[in-house]
């Protein structure tokens, strides 16, 4: 578009007290030749409508001076075709001001540092505006709405029925011969109703009925999914009949490095007889999105030796007893053991969750059921029955036969013909035995995908979801607010292999799975992004005639969004895209680039900052700040009044992963002083909301040092830190004494070269 | 953008709270319009008063500013805060819902700049600190507060406090006149998270809340431990300040008790050994003792657990508390019965913590529409009426819980219009 600008300086809040405007106003029209106008209070009804006349007239980029970007979004909102690029003078210029301390005087010279600052912003956020353009929304062709589930058990066919019901067609897709999964198998389910008391009927048979009789829903049984292919709203899937190998099963990932041993012969290939990764299956059938509901596995429990499981004929699991439940009747006494750890330790089994609670309350209802003096004992260290389930646990209390103890099981063995448990630290306040019939063991529920890959992509990165072992194996998400996030754009799990949970919570997770494989369709279809830069409409961009195939940016991308050719020339994927712009500040060759944010914008503002000479009052130091959780925190200093150096200059940036080097080489051979890049914690608990972005540009800030020693600077003065959003009130320490240790260096020697 | 689904049906969702949120998020990203509505003058609810979430300890705030972003970003959201619903009529796909705003004395010219509260001279105590700490009666409710515009007590402003307040603002925003307000929307489904509130300690006598500050709620202790608490962030006895070095934490406070809560609250033990890190943060050597019925920590929560129970200063006793008693130098005594040994426990501490649980919303308050709801105050969703609830409105859960049963009922709603 034809660019036609003019920059707006809010006098309101304190702004115009704190500053000269009129002086702020020539540096914009003077240096960066743009009309600039002041108003009194810009987001005012009057000051909005200041702005609208000019937008009227022709005006299309506009610059606002005055709030934070966090604020006042809507007032500053002129419309999907108008730019508007926000400085921050408020928040991060004038109350970030360092007061002086009670008592002394302020520096001689702070009116001018804050009217630099400000000046410097404006500065910025004119660049940023002269090199910002509209959006152009990334269109596949054609974007195919159905949905792929993967699984048909019970999250599997609940996420085929809520899909089907909000008007979307299901292809479902299961290896065995029938639909249902486990659940078939069980006799009862747990109370899911008001007044939370009584076992229900199995709802599994019905809703196979209902999933096989709708028109919507297509069912492939005895079937596997071979391979995916492409991205939301074009997924091309190979099946293939289950457990049979195809040349269009997924390829296993191979490094670089081992691809040069496979190339010299020194390795096997392992996926010899298998079609390449990029390969275009013309069979292939073409989904929008994927829902996983590939569910779960008993546990083996034969490790706990002293509980006798596949030495001992009448000590089984929890799955094996409720196969017994349902096909006849069961043992009259029977134990449950819900914690294998005898004294050692009360966790209860790997992988229960608190399934294997109700499930233990269930089963000692069919001993009751089945036998007029069956009797069931419970041996539990912590009974696992959160929310309305303590009604379910209650009523099972007051069954007479049903005896519940708190106690360490340290041994079952032989006794005659049938079993004896011993039983320590008990609420009877002793040790006991307990002769039964049979012993059933709390066993988990392992996820599927701890054993295989079970999602079989054909990524660049390889065919499984990464990094499980921080869930245990589960295809889970990292992150409490958004409970749906994986790795790998347009795949939601639900069920079993999300987690161990109760049928009534996998309906409700496949409920969830599916709106989310909706939500995706939608927003491929509209050419934005999905969470967490939802509606965002870039996307990034590739100047391919200077890619040099180095594959940091298909190797680095936290979503596997980029796949690559032969010659290792990257291959985007928009739609699997997130929008954190890590492949951008992977490339060393600086191709990479959105339309409102590239190497040339933000190393543009970076140079745009003023930097003085010879004054070792006036050092440089630019800070790359994460809007997500830093920038907010600085907001907050800010609105607490907690005194920045007004060295500083802060440059929101998507995600610490898009920062490429490039920019802090820039600013240093550009005669600033240091550079720090302030995002979220990564490590086991990171709270980085593309999941790698901060823990990658940490890895290349490492490198930068090597790069700085041998341009003779101190590796000091670049530096990285961790923040979380409250941690408003370590801000000033962070930033203040990185500014001081610049300070001690001193300025840097390239300044004015 | 195509709109050939029927995409338009749009959602009311009541509560802006973390689920509330979530469902309007989740709903709207699909395409239909949405109205947000939240009686409070902040959006955020519950979880903005917490200072970390388990078992990551990340700040509650990371997660909702990312969804107040994700607000700002999408025009088919509209959000309404102080507003509650009067009055539903019609049926599913089609209901008209009167809305109430209350006055927030503050009008759309507020800038934040907050000059009002720099000189307003009169106090309020501050609920969102639990009355731990007063705020001026022109306020902000915390510097994360969406939308960011201040909100007046007006019942508590003097003459000179009213004047002062109406000077102070350049921007013409104080507005004492103003009413409430109705209006009418037409949806196709509502979603109701009402949320809870924090069962009142007072209900049971013999835990003596109320008749010594040194015994505070569980979610008095979030705001003591958070930055922007009445503390600074310091855990200190209320009342003297005294430093921490013992202290009792007391599960299941009203829950899994016939005569108040008769459910599991499900986040309570999880809250405390949470509690129990941000004691130890502070306090390396104070003594801690945990007083449980059961320890409900399942699934990937057991290894959180485990670390905190290798503690050598924390005690955990079996065992319900009977009693708090009051001691004249301000500690308290916890007395409960040892379940495995049968043992009687008498523990002075310097602070003791309930671990209340978690009440319904609606539980206190009728609801507004007819509502299905269980006999301890739950929402039954009903997704045929189109009345679909989610969150705590629903069941007593975790915040990750909550989320995720947040976007399953924004899917049960959206069905509503496409039938």
């Amino acid at each position: 578009m034809d660019k036609n600008y003019c920059a707006y300086i809010c006098a309101g809040c304190g702004i115009g007290d704190a500053l000269d405007l009129e002086a702020l106003s020539e540096v914009v029209t003077g240096e960066m030749s743009m009309d600039c106008k002041v108003h009194d209070c810009l987001c005012g009804a009057e000051g909005r409508a200041f702005i609208e006349a000019d937008v009227k007239e022709g005006v299309n980029t506009v610059v606002v001076g005055a709030c934070s970007p966090r604020v006042m979004a809507n007032e500053f909102d002129f419309g999907k075709d108008k730019i508007t690029v926000r400085a921050n003078l408020r928040e991060q210029v004038i109350w970030t001001e360092v007061k002086p301390a009670e008592g002394e005087e302020p520096h001689a010279e702070a009116a001018e540092f804050l009217a630099e600052a400000a000046a410097d912003y404006m500065r910025m956020a004119c660049t940023r505006a002269q090199k910002t353009e509209l959006a152009e929304p990334y269109q596949l062709e054609v974007t195919n709405k159905i949905i792929l589930v993967m699984g048909g058990g019970l999250a599997g066919l609940t996420a085929a029925k809520e899909s089907a019901a909000a008007g979307y067609d299901v292809i479902l897709v299961e290896k065995e011969d029938n639909l249902g999964g486990k659940a078939l198998g069980w006799r009862k389910s747990f109370p899911t109703k008001a007044p939370w008391t009584d076992l229900e009927e199995n709802p599994i048979q019905a809703l196979v009925a209902e999933v096989v009789n709708n028109s919507r829903i297509t069912v492939k049984t005895a079937t596997e999914v071979a391979r995916i292919t492409g991205s939301p709203g074009d997924f091309g899937i190979s099946f293939k009949a289950a457990g049979t190998k195809t040349e269009w099963d997924a390829p296993a990932k191979v490094t670089v490095d081992e691809q040069d041993l496979i190339n010299k012969g020194e390795k096997e290939d392992p996926n010899e007889g298998l079609q390449k990764y990029t390969e275009i299956n013309s069979e292939a059938t073409k989904v929008g999105s994927v829902v996983l509901a590939t569910g779960w596995k008993p546990a083996d429990v034969s490790e706990y030796e002293h509980l006798g499981h596949g030495k001992l004929t009448n000590v089984v699991t929890n799955a094996e007893f409720e196969k017994i439940s349902k096909l006849g009747k069961v043992p009259a006494t029977v134990a449950f053991v819900q914690s294998p750890g005898g004294k050692d330790n009360d966790n209860d089994f790997p992988y229960c969750n608190s399934v294997t609670s109700m499930v233990a309350l269930k089963q000692a209802q069919y001993v009751c059921e089945d036998n007029v003096d069956g009797r069931a004992f419970i041996l539990y260290q912590h009974m696992r029955t959160p929310g309305s389930m303590e009604l379910f646990y209650k009523n099972t209390q007051n069954n007479d036969g049903i005896f519940l103890t708190k106690g360490c099981v340290t041994q079952v063995e032989e006794n005659g013909g049938g079993l004896r448990v011993a039983v320590e630290d008990t609420l009877l306040g002793e040790d006991i035995t307990i002769d039964v019939d049979m012993v059933v063991l709390a066993a988990g529920m392992e996820p599927v995908t701890l054993h295989e890959n079970s999602i079989n992509l054909a990524y660049r990165q390889g065919p499984a979801f990464n990094d499980l072992d921080l869930f245990d194996g589960y295809a889970d998400s990292h992150f409490i607010c958004f409970p749906y996030e994986t790795r790998r754009t347009g795949v939601y799990a639900c069920g079993g292999v999300r987690k161990a949970e109760t049928m009534e919570e996998a309906v409700d997770d496949a409920t969830g799975a599916a709106l989310k494989a909706i939500q995706c369709i939608e927003s491929a279809d509209r050419g934005v992004s999905v969470h967490p830069r939802s509606g965002d409409a870039t996307y990034p961009e590739f100047f391919m005639q200077r890619c040099t195939q180095c594959k940091r940016c298909t190797e680095e991308c936290p979503f596997g969004a980029l796949d690559d050719d032969d010659n290792g020339t990257p291959l985007p994927n928009p739609t699997r895209c997130r929008r954190c712009g890590t492949c951008m500040g992977a490339c060393p060759e600086r191709i990479i680039g959105f339309k409102d944010y590239n190497i040339d914008l933000i190393g543009s503002m970076v140079k745009a900052v003023e930097v003085p000479e010879d004054d070792d009052d006036r050092l440089r130091i630019v800070v790359f700040v994460c809007e997500n959780d830093a920038y907010p925190a600085i907001d907050m200093a800010g609105m607490k009044r907690l005194g920045l150096s007004h060295m500083v200059r802060f440059i929101p940036v998507r995600c610490l992963g898009s920062v490429n080097m490039a920019w802090i080489r820039d600013a240093l051979s550009a005669g600033m002083d240091g550079a720090m890049l302030l995002g979220c914690t990564y490590g086991d608990d990171y709270q980085c909301h593309f999941v790698k972005g901060s823990e990658i540009a940490n890895k290349r800030m490492e490198n930068i040092g090597d790069t700085l020693s041998t341009l003779g600077l101190e590796p000091e003065r670049c530096v990285a830190n961790q923040i979380a959003i409250t941690d408003y009130d370590k801000i000033p320490k962070i930033i203040n004494d990185f500014v001081d240790e610049i300070v001690e260096m001193g300025p840097n020697p390239f300044k004015g070269f | 953008m195509t709109d050939e689904q029927g995409t338009s049906g749009a959602v009311l969702v009541v509560g802006g709270g973390i689920s509330g949120l979530t469902a309007a998020l989740e709903t709207a990203e699909v395409g239909n319009d949405v109205f947000l509505i939240e009686k409070n003058a902040t959006f955020g609810g519950r979880v903005a008063q917490l200072n970390e979430y388990f078992p990551k300890m990340c700040p509650p705030s990371c997660g909702l500013e990312i969804n107040f972003k994700r607000i700002r970003d999408n025009r088919r959201i509209r959000t309404y805060s102080m507003t509650t619903v009067k009055a539903v009529t019609g049926g599913p796909g089609n209901y008209e819902v009167t809305l109430e705003t209350a006055p927030r004395y503050v009008n759309s010219n507020c800038t934040a700049c907050g000059d009002c509260a720099a000189a307003c001279t009169d106090e309020i105590d501050n609920d969102f600190n639990f009355g731990m700490n007063k705020s001026k009666a022109a306020y902000l409710p915390h510097e994360m507060a969406f939308p960011r515009r201040y909100v007046i007590d007006k019942n508590a402003l003097s003459t000179a406090g009213a004047e002062a307040v109406k000077a102070a603002c350049k921007y013409n925003a104080v507005d004492l006149d103003m009413q409430v307000v109705t209006c009418t929307i037409n949806v196709s489904s509502i979603i109701w998270a009402t949320g809870w509130v924090p069962y009142d300690a007072t209900k049971m006598e013999n835990l003596n809340f109320g008749k010594s500050q040194s015994i505070v709620t569980n979610m008095m202790m979030e705001r003591m431990a958070a930055p922007s608490g009445p503390t600074g962030g310091k855990i200190l006895r209320p009342g003297d300040n005294k430093e921490i070095e013992s202290i009792a934490f007391v599960q299941c406070a009203g829950s899994r008790d016939e005569n108040h809560l008769e459910y599991c609250s499900h986040v309570c033990c999880m809250a405390t050994f949470k509690h129990m890190t941000y004691v130890r943060e502070q306090y390396p050597d104070a003594k801690i003792y945990v007083f449980y019925i059961d320890l409900r920590t399942p699934g990937k929560y057991e290894k959180f657990r485990a670390v905190r129970m290798a503690d050598k200063n924390a005690t955990f006793i079996k065992g319900k508390v009977a009693d708090i008693t009051v001691n004249t130098d301000g500690s308290v005594t916890v007395i409960a019965e040892n379940a495995l040994t049968a043992e009687k426990i008498s523990q002075k501490v310097d602070m003791a913590v309930l671990a209340t649980g978690m009440q319904p919303s609606f539980s206190l308050q009728a609801p507004p529409a007819d509502l299905q709801m269980d006999a301890n105050g739950f929402v039954i969703s009903e997704p045929d009426k189109a009345m679909i609830s989610a969150g705590c409105a629903k069941k007593a859960a975790d915040v990750v819980t909550c989320t995720q049963s947040s976007t399953a009922a924004a899917l049960k709603a959206i069905q509503v219009s496409r039938r």
